[in-house]
């Protein structure tokens, strides 16, 4: 159990090159309190890790509970097509108590997507991929967001930046000696 | 913490065991039999208490992925010793589309009579049984009781029930 299922593969959205020694993954929810309290850490794990990380995000949003987290999701697959994915994760992150569509459309405007950019995906243009994430992500054991995965295994442990940091060292170690 | 029950969970009922029949309340009004459910598989999810503080919260889970659940024409049911007015408040709070049984008097006699009962908390233990149509247990797992243990168990035991929808 808790071995992630799907593979991160080029359809991913990943920070950080390919062949890292090691590869983190979140699958998140972007109206979900505790995923905007593990985005300032996040970054500055990979800020920490550098070129030795590999940060890929999934979709896992819960939207019985955030009522915005859905057509957040879909703005930034949208976001990706036009090639500003972690600008749009960053910005939802940054403004997690304005997620309202006027408020996704404005900001759109910032990355690079029209309004009718915004508007298909709300339509669901992306609705297969993010079913795909969260059907992955089940099966992977992810029980909640955020759910943090290890060089494929979930990890459990404490959130701060150096305990991230001492897990993700130590893995990125293993994954050298596995080469 | 750790008890006794977490450590030695021989008590938990095994696969190929008869799954013991039981009749609780599911709201003020109504009340839900297992025998109700023969004839698909039927997903039990015993968890210690409503109101869990957390975004990961077990039944949360399940109820945004019912639908996954559903494919394989599975019902699910959750059980805690919580009375049915706990219940009610808790499912309308985060609009539970599943029932969520009482197992409140007895207390926790369902929970005993599957070995997941925890004596001196008062609550089950965390755990999973996937029940085939027939009313025979296939699949039982108990959590850690601080973890919730996602999906994947349960999906992966429905799928050796009565393979994966495609």
């Amino acid at each position: 159990m808790s071995h992630l299922t799907p593979p991160v593969t080029a359809d991913d959205h990943a920070a950080g090159p390919a062949d890292a020694p090691v590869t983190l993954v979140e699958y998140g929810d972007y109206e979900c309190p505790y995923c905007g309290e593990a985005y300032p850490v996040l970054k500055a794990v990979q800020r920490v890790m550098g070129d030795r990380l590999r940060f890929v995000f999934r979709n896992f949003p819960l939207t019985d509970m955030h009522p915005h987290a859905g057509h957040a999701a879909k703005f930034a697959e949208a976001a990706a097509v036009v090639g500003t994915f972690w600008e749009a994760h960053d910005l939802l992150y940054e403004n997690q108590a304005a997620l309202d569509d006027d408020s996704l459309v404005s900001y759109g405007a910032r990355i690079g997507l029209s309004q009718s950019a915004v508007l298909d995906a709300f339509d669901g243009r992306f609705d297969g991929r993010i079913r795909r994430d969260v059907a992955g992500g089940l099966r992977s054991g992810v029980n909640g967001t955020p759910s943090l995965f290890i060089n494929g295994l979930r990890y459990d442990g404490e959130r701060d930046v150096e305990s991230l940091v001492a897990v993700l060292r130590a893995a990125a170690l293993q994954g050298q000696a596995v080469r | 913490m750790t008890t006794a029950s977490q450590t030695a969970p021989a008590g938990l009922l095994r696969p190929g065991t008869v799954a013991p029949d039981f009749t609780l309340s599911a709201t003020p009004d109504q009340s839900l039999a297992l025998a109700d459910l023969r004839g698909k598989p039927v997903i039990l999810a015993f968890y210690p208490a409503d109101w869990s503080p957390v975004c990961g919260d077990q039944m949360a889970l399940y109820n945004q992925v019912l639908g996954e659940f559903q494919a394989y024409g599975a019902q699910l049911v959750g059980l805690s010793t919580d009375g049915v007015w706990c219940h009610a408040a808790f499912a309308e709070a985060r609009h539970l589309h599943f029932p969520l049984l009482a197992d409140f008097e007895p207390k926790g006699g369902v929970a005993r009579a599957y070995g997941v009962y925890r004596e001196r908390e008062g609550t089950s233990e965390r755990a999973l049984f996937v029940i085939d149509a027939d009313g025979t247990i296939a699949w039982s797992y108990l959590s850690p009781v601080g973890i919730n243990p996602g999906a994947d168990g349960i999906l992966a035991a429905l799928d050796a029930l009565v393979g994966r929808p495609q």
